[in-house]
């Protein structure tokens, strides 16, 4: 058999031989290849299968009042995270979850929109103790579920600081789009309004990174687990101007029934001591995601709790103008500040053709400034405004910034509404304006819608020598003037005497505003508003110090539909720079602190006789 | 003594040696598989059922290498009978088993769960070296590679239709092997694969057409030696392997092609495309040179590697032990299997011969199979690495593999 001669073997053999040399030669070739040659881009590979990066967030930077006291810090919360793994288990993974954390339908399809291949998904920023208890205990059943502990935001005094401090909350789609959030992720917390949203960069600090290792299902093995590999650094703590007893204390006397706004400055440096909103919201609500429920409470409340009424809200002035059309009148040296006007108010007048009605039909006889502005007598701002003259009244209330923002740090306020030239009735109304416009204007009507906190700027003017700098909420940022009344010594004082006439025995707001150890000056507002002609917002404007001083306090309070200036509007001003002038200067807080209450109590004030 | 004693049991120590020390090697790698972070029953206890399945082996192997070369020539066609017989009967009272669930391979004896493919492959090289053996001359024409071809494709069909795609390729390497030591032209055996090539390589039009090409100047060259009903023949077969595979293929839809895929096998592609295929790849590379040592590979105490203990036991070693390990392990198949070439060589009896190559080409495939799917050089298919991956029936049948090679030695002088 020819087949099998050794010799015809041998050639086989040799054959064969080759062919095995060359398969296992192209296998070892192979294996060379995979782990000598590319062997560090799979052992790259390699890590990122096993580790998981974890974004941890920083803590939040501590936000203080202007004593040091804690307005916001950071108490332990747990936040819940389903680890990366196939989208199916990902799934899988949230509606086991649901029923533990109360998850809602929408918000399990939201999540569902999140699953990306690779990074782990944040299910819940702030996770009930409870939830977080049941988790742990039955981590088995819970594969590829973490559970870190991290800074909470909590606001200790709650509702009273929520509009001036706004709140974090998870940040939104839209926002990840904006170019402000470029360095920003899913599933972090970020301000959304107040300071926490105008100081978000500063507060936030930087993320750190922690690497957990997890197996092919997902679930968190090894030696690796919970090494922070880049530790966090703590966001920077900001330092506010705003008094948080003050803002406990407002919100404690503002009525519950009634909406409006509380703002006080101090003179010396425009720092905001209070911005108060009423009805108020507790940001700590809004801390890892509002309850849907009281979501739609909140927004669909009529008296919209989420408005800002101090930096929002805007209103027509009214009588509080008045010291407006004074100070332009002074600074345009269309008046002397002790001149009497030569004409007297006797219940009406008639001026540029037609008949204009004072507010007291007996009429006020001859006033000087001082007098008008104690009996906010319409006849004599009427001639005032005359002599001011409409192109004049626009241009001023136009620098004096009453159709612009006040420059506030905050990340929302509404400018004014008022007209910057006669264009403004052709473009609003279709009319060209008469120069009779300018008499609805002298008295703080026609179109003219000021915020709280403008209006309190415009008094810190008359609180200093008449420059008036932008309101500021953050600790320690140099007062900017951003424009300035020329005013003389005598004009400011004549215009602080006719404030103290409203305040003092005779005047509307005396029972409501005397204060034992501070003198309180302001003038008093009654807002005229088409959603209810019958009540009008009440308003008071004015400034407080120690009696014979310098004003230490501007305080402006509006309250919507409050009817009167002097008994709704005056009261909460008085009381609110009482608490912060005795706390200045260290007297015992008493809570019956105005004439009035005084009276109302049956306690003696010996003080108000002089 | 002892020396002798040895010796006498293992009758070529050599082959018998290098066998031994893999799959003691194997062991080691199935015990390391186990070692799990988040162990599962299946493949932590595994290394001890494989080391009663070697003692199982061993004792089979000493019985088995003391049977004379002629009780087997004997036994041969009853054998493959029944080898046909029981692969038919996994059809009707199969059962799937452990890592190859969706295969009915297994048939379930009570005690034990036996693997009728495995001693299928035994008979069938049994049988192919009983029929080429006893012919006068080696085959010539592509006509007397037709009953070889019927004795292996049999129980090839049977298996396909488990289907176990990676026994099926073990039938191919015994017919080609067995054939190519019974003395056919290589030039007819590349005519006798030439089909299945066409059907790959269809794929591509221009590369085919080329091929087609030259095939044809091939048959033209070959004219002489051929019939020509045997020329036309492999003519149309290749054409029709060539154009229905195209139409064939384009016609199905995206899934239903991945059905087909997952017909042929089942085990590909469980969890999104390649995912078997990267993270072994991971696995070996991660490995690099020295490896992260024995039982300490991350991808797989993971639980990246799929199989681990079974198909994918290479990408154990690889990450495990390195590229000197993946080495190491290669150079020892390659000894074992020039071993068997060796052995062939010198054996003077043309079954004996035949026998040793069967068994040299089962190994073959699935030696290059196996570990080639784990690295990306073929498709993946579930085909075990011989004595190194866990598997109790095709440890045994290996080992008697062995004990039927190690007894030609023993009777050639």
């Amino acid at each position: 058999m020819k087949a099998h001669h050794p010799h015809r073997r041998r050639g086989r053999a040799k054959f064969a031989t080759g062919i095995i040399g060359l398969v296992i030669g192209a296998i070892a070739l192979q294996f060379f290849r995979v782990q000598v040659l590319q062997s560090s881009d799979y052992k790259l590979q390699a890590e990122s299968n096993r580790l998981r990066l974890l974004p941890i967030p920083a803590p939040r930077g501590t936000i203080y009042d202007r004593n040091g006291l804690i307005i916001a810090d950071n108490i332990p919360g747990y936040a819940v995270y389903v680890l990366a793994a196939p989208r199916d288990s990902m799934n899988v993974s949230l509606r086991r979850l649901q029923p533990i954390l109360d998850l809602s339908d929408p918000r399990i399809e939201v999540l569902e929109g999140r699953i990306r291949r690779n990074l782990p998904l944040l299910v819940d920023v702030d996770a009930d103790l409870d939830a977080v208890a049941a988790l742990k205990e039955r981590s088995n059943e819970f594969p590829g579920i973490y559970i870190e502990m991290r800074p909470k935001r909590r606001y200790r005094s709650g509702a009273a600081i929520g509009h001036a401090l706004g709140f974090v909350s998870e940040i939104a789609a839209d926002e990840l789009a904006t170019p402000r959030f470029t360095e920003y992720e899913q599933g972090m917390l970020i301000g959304k309004a107040g300071i926490e949203r105008q100081y978000e960069e500063l507060l936030q600090g930087t993320r750190g990174v922690r690497i957990l290792e997890v197996d092919a299902t997902g679930r968190l093995v090894g030696s690796f687990a919970g090494r922070e590999e880049n530790p966090s650094l703590p966001g920077e703590d900001v330092h506010l101007n705003l008094d948080l007893p003050l803002m406990e204390w407002i919100h404690s006397i503002f009525p519950d029934s009634m909406r409006g706004a509380v703002v006080a400055l101090d003179p010396a440096d425009g720092a905001v001591l209070a911005l108060y909103s009423a009805p108020t919201m507790n940001p700590n609500d809004f801390v890892g995601g509002i309850e849907t429920d009281l979501w739609n409470e909140l927004s669909s409340d009529h008296r919209q709790p989420l408005f800002n009424r101090a930096v929002l809200g805007r209103y027509a002035p009214a009588s509080i103008w008045k010291l407006a059309t004074a100070g332009i009148a002074l600074d345009a040296g269309v008046v002397g500040p002790t001149e009497v006007m030569p004409v007297p108010c006797t219940g009406g007048i008639t001026i540029l053709g037609q008949y204009k009605r004072c507010w007291n039909p007996d009429g006020h006889g001859f006033l000087d400034l001082a007098g008008a502005i104690a009996n906010s007598c319409n006849v004599y701002f009427y001639q005032l405004g005359v002599r001011i003259g409409l192109d004049r009244m626009l241009d001023a209330g136009t620098r004096l910034g009453f159709s612009r923002r006040c420059g506030i740090d905050l990340p929302e306020e509404n400018p004014g509404v008022f007209p910057q030239d006669r264009n403004f009735w052709v473009d609003v109304f279709g009319y060209r304006p008469l120069e009779g416009e300018v008499l609805s204007l002298a008295i703080g009507q026609g179109p003219n819608d000021q915020t709280p906190l403008k209006m309190a700027q415009f008094y810190t003017a008359l609180a200093r020598d008449g420059s008036a700098p932008a309101p500021r909420l953050l600790k320690g940022t140099d007062p900017t003037d951003s424009w300035r009344l020329e005013l003389s010594r005598l004009a400011i004082e004549e215009l602080r005497k006719g404030m103290r006439g409203v305040t003092s025995p005779g005047g509307t707001a005396y029972f409501g505003t005397a204060l034992e150890h501070w003198e309180v000056i302001g003038k008093t507002g009654s807002g005229q508003n088409p959603q209810d002609p019958e009540r009008p917002h009440a308003w008071f404007a004015g400034m407080a110090g120690p009696w014979g001083g310098e004003p230490e306090i501007v305080v402006v309070v509006l309250v919507e539909f409050g009817e009167s200036g002097s008994r709704m509007a005056a009261p909460i001003a008085a009381k609110t720079v009482d608490f912060y002038l005795r706390r200045k200067y260290g007297i015992p807080i008493d809570t019956i602190q105005t004439l009035a209450e005084h009276y109302a109590a049956g306690v003696l004030a010996p003080w108000a006789r002089q | 003594m002892v020396r002798r004693l040895i010796r006498y049991w293992a009758i070529d120590t050599q082959l018998v040696g290098l066998v031994l020390l893999l799959t003691l090697f194997g062991v080691a790698m199935i015990y390391s598989a186990g070692v799990l972070n988040d162990p599962s029953p299946v493949t932590t206890g595994a290394w001890m059922r494989q080391l009663v399945w070697l003692a199982i082996a061993l004792v089979a192997f000493t019985l088995v290498s003391r049977i004379p070369l002629r009780w087997f020539e004997w036994v041969t066609m009853p054998g493959y009978v029944f080898a046909v017989i029981m692969l038919a009967a996994t059809k009707v009272i199969g059962t799937g088993a452990g890592t190859a669930a969706g295969v009915e391979s297994f048939i379930d004896l009570g005690f034990v769960r036996f693997q009728p493919a495995e001693f299928a492959k035994l008979a069938t090289i049994l049988a192919l070296a009983r029929y080429l053996g006893s012919r006068a001359d080696e085959p010539a024409t592509l006509k007397d590679l037709v009953s070889p071809a019927v004795i292996a494709g049999l129980p090839l069909v049977l298996v396909l239709l488990q289907p176990d795609l990676g026994s099926a390729l073990a039938f191919i390497g015994i017919l080609f092997a067995v054939l190519f030591w019974a003395g056919t032209a290589p030039w007819l055996l590349l005519l006798l694969a030439s089909p299945g090539v066409a059907l790959i390589l269809s794929f591509n039009t221009l590369i085919w057409s080329g091929y087609f090409v030259v095939l044809v100047i091939f048959l033209y060259m070959y004219r002489y030696r051929l019939y020509l009903v045997e020329s036309v023949s492999v003519f149309i077969a290749n054409l029709a392997a060539g154009t229905i595979a195209v139409p064939l293929w384009n016609s199905l839809a995206a899934y239903q092609q991945n059905r087909i895929l997952v017909f042929l096998d089942p085990s590909v592609d469980p969890r999104g495309a390649g995912y078997q295929l990267i993270q072994s790849m991971v696995a070996i590379g991660s490995g690099g040179l020295t490896g992260k040592g024995f039982t300490l590979g991350t991808q797989k105490r993971l639980d990246f590697l799929p199989e681990q203990h079974t198909d994918f036991i290479y990408a154990v070693i690889g990450e495990e032990l390195g590229f000197i390990g993946t080495l190491l392990t290669l150079i020892t198949f390659a000894l074992i299997l020039y071993r068997l070439v060796s052995m062939a060589e010198q054996a003077e009896d043309p079954f004996a011969g035949l026998v040793i190559f069967g068994i040299l080409g089962t190994w073959l495939v699935h030696i290059f199979v196996n570990i080639g799917m784990t690295v990306g050089m073929v498709p993946i298919t579930g085909i075990p690495l011989p004595f190194v991956s866990y598997g109790g029936t095709f440890l045994l049948m290996s080992w008697v593999a062995v004990a039927v090679a190690a007894r030609v030695a023993h009777e050639e002088p």
